[in-house]
């Protein structure tokens, strides 16, 4: 067996792949429910029913969409760059402790400043949370993959400490989490008595942004450049460190972004089960949307949709909730694998 | 001098040893892919993998040590789905890896939850009894410590001697640095790189496999939800530490329970006064801090994380 270089990679294919990667997905999803003694037919339909089949449903699905859509934005642009942010969780959380900080009455602005002051103080911690790896990486060349995988584990006890330590709410009957942020800062709801907020328009327009930032804007094309030969974009003048260490501010900060999110939008308060790992599905959503910023958000759509339907799906059949994990981790490795067939294709000698 | 009794009591190096054993496996089984070239990120799944599918044989009747064969055997096949996708079609070998880790760690928290559904409190097991070795195990202190241990701490340690010997002393070894190094000279010796470095990935991950059943079978009687909780990723760290030197690599991971054990003393002694967060954060910690104390020595293989194609420049 070998790989040949495709002369032309054609737009079906290029298409094509997410599609695939999402029918294995449901494919191996369906067998496990098959080998668990359920009707897998079923569970398809009820997994889609549960995420889709009523104004609830969808709005549930649309909450869980936008946290996904900022880490699969973080994810794919430090991946354009190669820089392997596999912090995103521990950046997410890093900004929803900025936001508490700054959120729970230190300042005491109308919405209209404080949401905006909220969300910049959250994208700098989860950016600054960042930087240590990146300059690690650049400076020293420490692997990012190890540094940021082990942040998010201290990242989480540093949260544990605040919620069970300092920031405990005395009004909270025990429970560990800190105060409730202000009424300012909670975001509006976009269909009353659902918990679908208007972070989501605010994800939809970073989303876009940082399409029109990547695609149009030295700085993008300056990151894309890095992440597709170090060499050459050295060779032509680029400031190779300097795009990483930005990269990885805005990275950090994009992943920040949704710990905010879900704080003012869902939670209202510090809790260690704000994110059940938002920052690790959204490196499944980057590569399901081929690193491609607007396919983020389609792509989020979909992984919030089988997390959704799954949650439905699971507790009508009795099945456990981590056959929705099963999906999207074969969904990762399937679309790294159709992706890979888009340029070559494979001889049988 | 309190350091000198908390050195000085038994119980504190039998820590040491329960603490090092899945670290030595972890980290000789990430040495040797490393070694051939590839590095491998699925380990901190595989090692959930090993101790669920370990643990779960055992629960079902069967023999501890066959747990731990068919642990070695699921691992092996994580090792070979992780091959075929990084050292035959050339993937990522980060975001790979990182999808291995997702799926073995789902698949086992799924198994597991199909297998016992209804339980709050995870079933224990008969966990392997410690193992006194005959006339050793009767010195004072020392034969204690030593040689009183888990049957699987001195399986780590003897595996780890062995394959320390054939990686650097025999042909095989020679073969599997040779293609972490530069795999067109060793395809110009005759050397099929792409199998060579399957076989080093997979016997790395069985031995990853290894350390995660010795946490369900031996440290532990039972198999929890985020049991792994980030060893695997600190192996990464103390393979770099050791500077892809086997010898050094097994001394790091004692050396890093050495620490281990020696924080958890520090915090029963210290009580409240540092909150006890901070004590979890030092394995963390510690292993970054290793990363960066080797970052100028790292002699890291020069193929590591290249892929091979046959006739591509």
């Amino acid at each position: 067996m070998r790989l040949e270089p495709r002369e032309h990679s054609s737009i079906f294919l290029n298409l094509g792949a997410p599609v695939f990667a999402v029918l294995a997905g449901l494919a191996v999803c369906s067998i496990m429910v098959w080998l668990a003694g359920a009707p897998a037919g079923k569970a398809l339909v009820l997994i889609f029913r549960g995420a889709l089949g009523s104004k609830f449903a969808i709005s549930e699905t649309l909450t869980r969409t936008t946290p996904l859509i900022f880490c699969g934005l973080a994810a794919a642009v430090a991946f354009r760059a190669k820089l392997w942010n596999i912090g995103a969780e521990g950046q997410l959380y890093m900004g929803a402790v900025a936001a508490t900080l700054v959120g729970t009455g230190l300042v005491d602005f109308p919405g209209y400043l404080l949401i905006p002051l909220v969300f910049a103080a959250g994208a700098l911690a989860g950016g600054i949370l960042l930087l240590g790896p990146a300059l690690l990486k650049t400076k020293l060349k420490v692997d990012e993959v190890v540094t940021t995988l082990l942040l998010n584990f201290i990242v989480l006890l540093f949260v544990n400490w605040l919620v069970f330590g300092p920031w405990k709410d005395p009004m909270a009957l025990g429970w560990p989490q800190a105060r409730p942020i202000l009424d300012a800062a909670i975001l509006g709801k976009l269909i009353p008595r659902t918990r679908l907020h208007s972070g989501l328009l605010i994800s939809l327009a970073i989303a876009v942004i940082v399409w029109a930032f990547m695609r149009f804007t030295r700085w993008g094309l300056e990151t894309r450049a890095v992440g597709a030969n170090v060499r050459a974009a050295r060779f032509s003048g680029i400031p190779v460190n300097r795009t990483i260490v930005r990269t990885a501010l805005i990275s950090g900060g994009l992943a920040g972004m949704a710990g905010v999110c879900e704080l003012t939008g869902v939670r209202d308060y510090l809790t260690l089960d704000l994110s059940p790992g938002f920052g690790y599905t959204g490196i499944v959503v980057a590569m399901l949307a081929g690193l491609h910023p607007l396919g983020v958000i389609l792509a989020s759509f979909f992984i919030s949709v089988i997390y959704i339907g799954a949650d439905s799906m699971t507790r009508q059949l009795g099945i456990t909730r981590y056959i929705a994990d099963v999906n999207t981790a074969v969904c990762l490795l399937t679309m790294l694998t159709t992706m890979l067939l888009t340029r070559y294709r494979i001889r049988l000698k | 001098m309190e350091l000198l009794t908390i050195l000085m009591a038994s119980g504190f190096w039998i820590a040491v040893l329960r603490i090092a054993t899945p670290l030595i496996f972890g980290t000789i089984g990430e040495l040797i892919s490393e070694r051939s070239g590839v590095l491998n990120l699925g380990i901190e799944g595989i090692m959930t993998m090993g101790s669920m599918i370990g643990w779960l044989y055992v629960y079902q009747g069967g023999n501890i040590w066959m747990g731990i064969l068919a642990a070695a055997g699921s691992g092996a096949l994580f090792g070979l789905l992780h091959a075929i996708l990084t050292v035959h079609l050339g993937l990522s070998q980060h975001v790979t890896g990182i999808g291995i880790t997702m799926l073995a760690c789902s698949l086992s928290y799924f198994i597991f939850r199909m297998v016992l559904p209804q339980v709050t409190t995870p079933p224990k097991i008969k966990a392997m009894a410690a193992w006194a070795i005959p006339g050793l195990s009767s010195i004072p202190v020392i034969g204690k410590i030593f040689f009183t241990a888990s049957p699987l701490t001195y399986l780590a340690i003897v595996i780890s001697a062995v394959l320390i010997f054939l990686l650097l002393k025999t042909p095989l070894g020679l073969a599997v640095r040779m293609v972490g190094e530069n795999p067109k000279g060793a395809e110009a010796q005759g050397i099929n790189v792409l199998a060579v470095r399957t076989g080093a990935v997979m016997v790395g991950s069985a031995l990853m496999a290894v350390g995660g059943a010795f946490l369900t079978l031996s440290a532990f009687d039972a198999f929890y939800i985020d049991m792994t909780n980030g060893r695997g990723w600190i192996c990464i760290a103390l393979v770099v530490f050791s500077s892809w030197r086997p010898g050094k690599a097994l001394l790091g991971a004692i050396l890093f329970a050495v620490f281990d054990a020696l924080q958890m003393r520090v915090q029963q002694q210290t009580g409240t006064f540092i909150p006890y967060q901070v004590y979890l954060m030092l394995p963390y910690i510690l292993s970054i801090t290793a990363l960066i104390i080797m970052s100028r020595k790292a002699a890291y293989p020069s193929a590591l994380l290249v892929p091979y194609r046959r006739g591509e420049r």
